[in-house]
């Protein structure tokens, strides 16, 4: 019964190692600039918690195996140094494994968060609320107009509660609910959440920013390829979470500067 | 027959069809609603995140909020008897509310006090139907395509916007109203509210971006007094 519990074990060890090895389900391929340094963080964590994952498994087969049916009355062997050895060795293995992986991290990291957009990124304003993203450009003045929450009105579409009337750097902002953006044009988002927490996550752009109320997060990116990608929401936000979502066109330049002229008409 | 009773007959003739001819018992309050000045733009629609029903579209819908028709009429105008009248018990038809192309048809609509509304949704997508009542009980409903239609009535008079949780650009209204003498503009702004007995009345004319406006008529038989509304259009 045990020398089976032990075949069985080594079984699935390697069953569920298989998808993994052979990159039966790989993510969406890498369109961003920062994306290969996230990709190798991914893999580097598969990599070490794959090794230690059979290590254990197969230990773990093999001292079943052996000492499967004996009748306990040899004597017990003891982890050497006690419950004190086995807590200080599991406390540095671990730590170090979990050390290593937030060290290799760090570039990854710092280069979308800590680093500052290049001078000429585009900013664009991200407005998450249940259950649309909606968009803002600043448009020709470059400058975005204040935002009057207690103006929102979804009925007439004021979506950022914006006031043309008495704000004089909200009359040319150009408000969407699809995000267009050029190829190879870094693009500074400026993220706030209308009411409660969401997700802005886009595979393929390796982009995935949790929105917090009240919190104004800032995040800078660069698509390298044009095409249509899905904008989803990935934070549980209320009834409506599973239609929230928003698409994401990445244009030629000349293509962009068409799609905000005709955005910008229907203002 | 004798001279006497040619003339008798003739004259309940003529009585007979004055009464007929009189038309409806009561008379009528009819007239238009128009606007000065100019309207805000409306806004097109962008319904990219539900492509089920933005195909529906060959070019975008637009907001509804402010809807303008030959002449300067406004339309989507509820004009009503606001005093004067007494309650009436609601009738036995169901007034209808339909989701269609992620849109609510009609953007307004006006039924009364206790009478049955039915909520049908006609689109691929489901809907949460949210009405934003200040006086009468809130709820809402979510209601996936192909299942029966809600049913739903208020049981106080009010106006009521209405939102759908999951497509934040739906927005519609309920007119709850306590008579059956009310009416909803079309193309031209034009009204006519008619049967009202011998009374003083107060009409009024509700526009959801540009609020309300009053005026008192008199009716004494069958006459048609004219009522007009002008509103103030705002620029934004």
């Amino acid at each position: 019964m045990g020398k089976f519990l032990a075949v069985t074990i080594i079984v699935i060890a390697i069953a569920s190692a298989i998808p993994v090895v052979m990159h039966t389900w790989e993510p969406p391929a890498d369109i961003s600039t920062h994306g290969h340094l996230i990709d190798s963080q991914r893999d580097d964590t598969m990599i070490e918690a794959g090794v230690s994952f059979l290590a254990a498994q197969i230990l773990l087969a093999i001292f079943i195996w052996q000492f499967a049916g004996s009748k306990g009355d040899g004597k017990r062997k003891t982890f050497p140094g006690g419950a004190k050895g086995l807590v200080g060795a599991a406390l540095v293995l671990v730590g170090a494994e979990v050390l290593a992986l937030g060290a290799f991290g760090t570039k990854a990291w710092a280069t979308v968060y800590f680093t500052p957009p290049k001078a000429d990124a585009m900013p664009i304003q991200v407005q998450a609320g249940q259950f649309a993203f909606y968009f803002r450009y600043p448009g020709a003045d470059g400058k975005f107009g204040p935002i009057h929450p207690e103006m929102i009105n979804e009925g007439t579409q004021n979506l950022f509660g914006l006031d043309p009337e008495h704000d004089v750097e909200s009359r040319d902002d150009i408000v969407t609910a699809e995000m267009a953006i050029p190829v190879n044009k870094e693009i500074h988002l400026l993220m706030h959440a209308k009411d409660v927490s969401h997700s802005f996550y886009v595979p393929a752009l390796r982009v995935h920013q949790d929105f917090v109320p009240g919190l104004d997060l800032s995040l800078h990116f660069t698509a390298t390829q044009v095409g249509k990608y899905e904008i989803v929401c990935s934070q549980l936000c209320g009834l409506g979470h599973y239609n929230m979502r928003a698409y994401l066109e990445v244009m030629s330049q000349a293509d962009f500067d068409d799609w905000q002229k005709k955005q910008a008409a229907a203002q | 027959m004798s001279m006497k009773h040619v003339i008798m007959a003739g004259l309940v003739t003529l009585a007979a069809s004055a009464v007929a001819l009189a038309g409806p018992a009561g008379g009528t309050v009819s007239g238009k609603v128009t606007y000065e000045g100019t309207p805000a733009k409306m806004k097109p629609i962008d319904m990219s995140k539900e492509p089920s029903c933005q195909k529906m579209y060959t070019t975008p819908p637009t907001v509804e909020t402010v809807v303008t028709g030959s002449g300067n009429s406004l339309q989507d105008v509820v004009v009503y008897i606001s005093a004067g009248a007494p309650d009436e018990a609601a009738p036995s038809t169901a007034a209808v509310f339909t989701q269609k192309g992620c849109r609510y048809i009609p953007h307004i609509l006006a039924f009364q006090v206790n009478q049955e509304i039915k909520i049908v949704n006609e689109d691929q997508t489901s809907h949460n139907i949210h009405p934003l009542p200040k006086v009468n009980r809130e709820w809402n409903k979510s209601q996936p395509p192909g299942t029966p239609p809600i049913s739903e009535k208020y049981d106080k008079a009010e106006f009521i916007p209405v939102k759908c949780n999951v497509h934040p650009w739906m927005h519609g209204n309920f007119a709850v109203l306590k008579n059956s003498h009310y009416a909803i503009t079309g193309d031209g702004g034009a009204f006519s509210l008619a049967n009202l007995p011998p009374g003083k009345y107060t009409v009024t004319a509700w526009q959801e971006s540009y609020g309300d406006q009053s005026q008192e008529v008199t009716i004494s038989g069958s006459e048609t007094k004219t009522v007009n509304f002008v509103f103030k259009a705002k620029p934004y």
